[in-house]
């Protein structure tokens, strides 16, 4: 028999095909067209993959919950994001060095409208953030949430709706950019119809998420869930408020946000830092919290610490906002407040990164032996450094150096290479073998060599930045002895040229490194020696030898 | 730990766990490093300053002030008025003086030097690049090739109102479109451009009839870009003898200008930038070797 879920997803998609074929038939605008046929394709895909799955699985009706007594772990959705995580990495990084090319040889931009710089940054940020950064978080958080529960996501389409959803927002976001379709808004740049569904999405991966904490066998919730969970909450917050739009019409891309003004740059940058906060910082602390003791085999360091640093970041995260916005027309009191608390944010943020280094007290040797290791602490390392940064950039005497130079860029990619990127290649290390049923990694020696790769690669890329932030920011506020600005916007622009050159090939060496990686996944999936029975880690902690 | 009492001690570290485990991970029960917390403690203890003496609260209506009645825009008038001030004494000088007293004057010129060249990079050197070398369409200011003249006066004339640039009192001339209006076949244009061609020292094409070509330029262009082609710089005609053509020196690129001429715009700066700065450009610009 059809569940209730099935035939209310069923239902629900199929509406939704109806309903894209309507706007599709009835707006002007080709993007619009475009998407809502996208639209009307996955979700009509969507009604045949349910219906294709009841008329072929042997059992109807609900799944079991458990098998032989061990929860009955529902790992497709995780294996399709971690798939999708390293599709999309690779894809963003492409672009990234595409537009780092760019910006130190202009010719690069072919004068196409969809190769130019301004089209092609949302879209390496994007793909980056949301369509890497996302499934990676989207995958490991079904994954950790399962284990450390003992129970089986809820639901039989929801998680898979969650996954697949999520991947259609990335394909409607992505395309948009490149033919034009922007709300303006950095970081969250979509248009309304695809805000929209993003909620939707949204709402069911929070349900998903619940349901299988609601259905826990263990009787505390593990650390990583507090994480993953804070993510999940606070990115539905933040993504609803900064894109309230009222639509000039539902055939039409154009929409008009009800901020106005000031307020409007206020919450676009309370969105944007806790974007940083919550989806880079809280959901990859969830990754950290999982996959460092796991690796490591050993417990973590401190619950204690694990409490505090948990609410004292969730609590003065939120705060933080303003300081993207000083020396604007924001009032003084706010941009006051908001570096404040980006300074008081400097230890909660550091209690994650004492938490996942002291984790390894007792198994430091491991990081001779284990790349993968050495990736996941190198990366708990480059946090620590981003968040101190971080704090000391939002300090307004230092910000009016850096602010609007490429030191702004260096910080950010030495949190998101080193930290996000290095924590999500490790989790993807770790997890391929384990999803695949596989023994190990194909080769260790590849792991390796990715990791110095990619690390000389970031090097390269943030000393670049920060020589030519710092130098640029020094520039435009030098004055002769007679009171006249001393360079021209455009001497600055040719003074970073040698800086942007390094710059583009550090961003290659590390999509060099994760182009190794692809390969090195791929092998482990396809050649790698089956594992025994018992696959997944069960994890008997080193220290009860 | 309520509900597990046998006490589970991690044998690396000696550490007693909290006696949960999670799909085999476990945590320590450390108390919270002190330097952290101390650390933390006199962050926010620095942020409690900050907001004694700084505005940094809301209120119902306004916001704490702050003990110093600190104000960052109060801040940035008074750093702008100042910087304004410093340049007042030379500033109100070289308004008051006449352009070539500023050339002549060292003290003058300097400033004026300072002044034109941190102006001209941020408005002029979009166009005439950064060198003041021009590209196809701008001009090259560092040659001795002057479509408006290139006097003190002409150049300032230009800066202060522009060329084709809408305002009353700027520069307009306008080379005819013979080619899209018209006024000449596709094989005068071939003639003239020709003659043009030979006249500058470019090999005109292989059997141009440039006997045809001189009488077309006599009836049709001599009238502005003069009998010997050297131009009048009071209508803006340029000079063809000139080794810097704005639009490309070639045959195909005479015979696109005929066609169908690009007219240029510079903009006027009046009203965009003080006086004291217009003049100083003016010298600037004069001041690069190739001024009259």
């Amino acid at each position: 028999m059809v569940t209730l879920e099935e035939g209310l997803f069923a239902g629900f998609l199929a509406l939704l095909t109806f309903a894209c074929l309507i706007v599709a038939g009835k707006t002007h605008e080709g993007v619009m067209t475009f998407h809502a046929l996208i639209g009307a394709l996955a979700a009509g895909a969507g009604v045949f993959m349910i219906f294709n799955s009841y008329f072929n699985s042997d059992t109807s009706g609900p799944v079991p919950q458990e098998i032989d007594g061990k929860p009955n772990y529902n790992m497709g959705p995780v294996k399709f994001g971690t798939v999708a995580a390293m599709f999309w990495g690779i894809a963003g990084f492409l672009v990234g060095l595409i537009i780092a090319l760019q910006l130190a040889f202009p010719a690069l931009n072919f004068d196409l409208p969809w190769t130019n710089f301004g089209r092609l940054r949302p879209l390496h940020t994007s793909a980056v953030i949301f369509a890497f950064g996302g499934n990676v978080l989207l995958a490991t958080s079904f994954y950790v949430v399962q284990r450390t529960c003992r129970a089986r996501l809820p639901g039989k389409v929801m998680p898979w709706f969650v996954m697949l959803g999520y991947n259609v927002f990335i394909v409607i976001a992505g395309t948009g950019y490149l033919l034009g379709a922007t709300q303006g808004k950095e970081y969250a740049e979509p248009e309304w119809y695809a805000d929209l569904w993003l909620t939707i999405v949204w709402v069911f991966y929070l349900l998903t998420f619940l349901g299988t904490l609601w259905k826990r066998k263990e009787p505390h919730i593990y650390v990583a869930n507090w994480f993953y969970l804070a993510f999940i909450v606070t990115i539905a917050v933040l993504h609803i408020t900064n894109n309230l739009t009222i639509p000039v019409s539902v055939f039409g891309l154009k929409s008009y946000i009800v901020w106005s003004g000031v307020q409007d740059a206020m919450v676009q940058w309370w969105y944007g830092h806790n974007a940083v906060g919550f989806f880079l910082t809280a959901g990859f602390l969830a990754i950290m919290y999982y996959f460092v003791p796991k690796r490591a085999e050993r417990p973590v360091y401190s619950y204690r610490l694990s409490i505090v640093h948990f609410w004292a970041l969730i609590f003065i995260y939120i705060w933080a906002g303003p300081h993207h916005l000083h020396y604007t027309a924001l009032p003084q009191w706010a941009s006051t407040l908001g570096a404040t608390f980006s300074v008081i944010l400097w230890m909660p943020s550091w209690g994650g990164m004492i938490n996942g280094l002291m984790t390894l007290s007792g198994a430091w040797d491991k990081l001779r032996t284990d790349p993968v290791l050495r990736m996941l602490v190198v990366s708990v390392a480059f946090y620590g450094m981003s968040t101190f940064e971080g704090p000391l950039m939002s300090v307004r005497a230092v910000n009016s150096l850096s602010h609007y130079t490429d030191w702004t860029i260096g910080h950010v990619h030495s949190g998101a290479l080193g930290w996000v990127g290095y924590i999500s290649f490790g989790a993807l290390y770790c997890l391929v073998p384990w999803l695949w049923n596989k023994k190990s990694l194909y080769s260790l020696k590849l792991v390796n060599l990715h990791f110095w790769v990619s690390t000389i690669g970031i090097v390269l890329y943030i000393t670049a930045m920060w020589v030519s932030g710092i130098m640029q920011g020094l520039m435009w506020r030098a004055y002769d002895s007679l009171g006249f600005l001393e360079y021209s916007f455009i001497e600055t622009v040719e003074a970073m040229f040698p800086f942007y050159v390094i710059r583009a090939l550090g961003g290659g060496l590390f999509l060099l490194g994760a182009l190794i990686m692809a390969y090195n996944l791929w092998m482990t999936v396809k050649a790698g020696e089956p594992a025994e029975a018992e696959a997944p880690a069960t994890g008997t902690l080193a220290a009860a030898e | 730990m309520s509900d597990n009492h046998k006490k589970d001690v991690d044998h690396i570290s000696g550490v007693e766990t909290t006696g949960h485990e999670w799909d085999g991970l476990k945590e320590l029960n450390n108390p919270l490093p002190k330097w952290w917390l101390n650390v933390f403690y006199l962050c926010i203890l620095w942020a409690v300053g900050y907001w004694v003496i700084y505005p940094s609260w809301p209120l119902i209506s306004g916001y704490t002030s702050g003990v110093m009645g600190y104000s960052q825009r109060a801040d940035a008038r008074a750093a702008y008025e100042e910087g304004i001030a410093a340049r007042a004494e030379f500033a109100d000088k070289i308004v008051a003086a006449d352009l070539s007293e500023i050339e002549s004057t060292p003290t003058l010129l300097e400033f004026a030097q300072a002044n034109g060249a941190a102006a001209f990079g941020d408005n002029c050197a979009p166009c005439h690049g950064s060198g003041a070398t021009g590209a196809e369409g701008f001009p090259n200011l560092q040659d001795d090739t002057w479509i408006w003249g290139g006097t003190l006066e002409d150049i300032h004339t230009t800066l202060l109102y522009g060329i084709r640039s809408g305002h009353d009192e700027a520069r307009v001339g306008e080379m005819p479109a013979f080619g899209r209006d018209e006024l000449l076949s596709r094989e005068e244009i071939t003639q003239v451009a020709n003659f043009v061609a030979s006249k500058t020292g470019l090999e005109p094409e292989a059997g141009a009839d440039l006997a045809a070509g001189e009488t077309l330029y006599a009836d049709n262009c001599a009238a502005c870009h003069g009998e010997d082609l050297t131009g009048m710089q009071e209508v803006g005609a340029p000079s063809l003898m000139s080794a810097n053509y704005l639009y490309g020196k070639s045959v195909a690129a005479i015979k696109a200008q005929v066609t169908n001429p690009r007219n240029g715009v510079m903009p006027a700066w009046t009203g965009r930038l003080d006086e004291a700065t217009i003049k100083s450009l003016a010298v600037y610009v004069h001041s690069f070797g190739g001024g009259q």
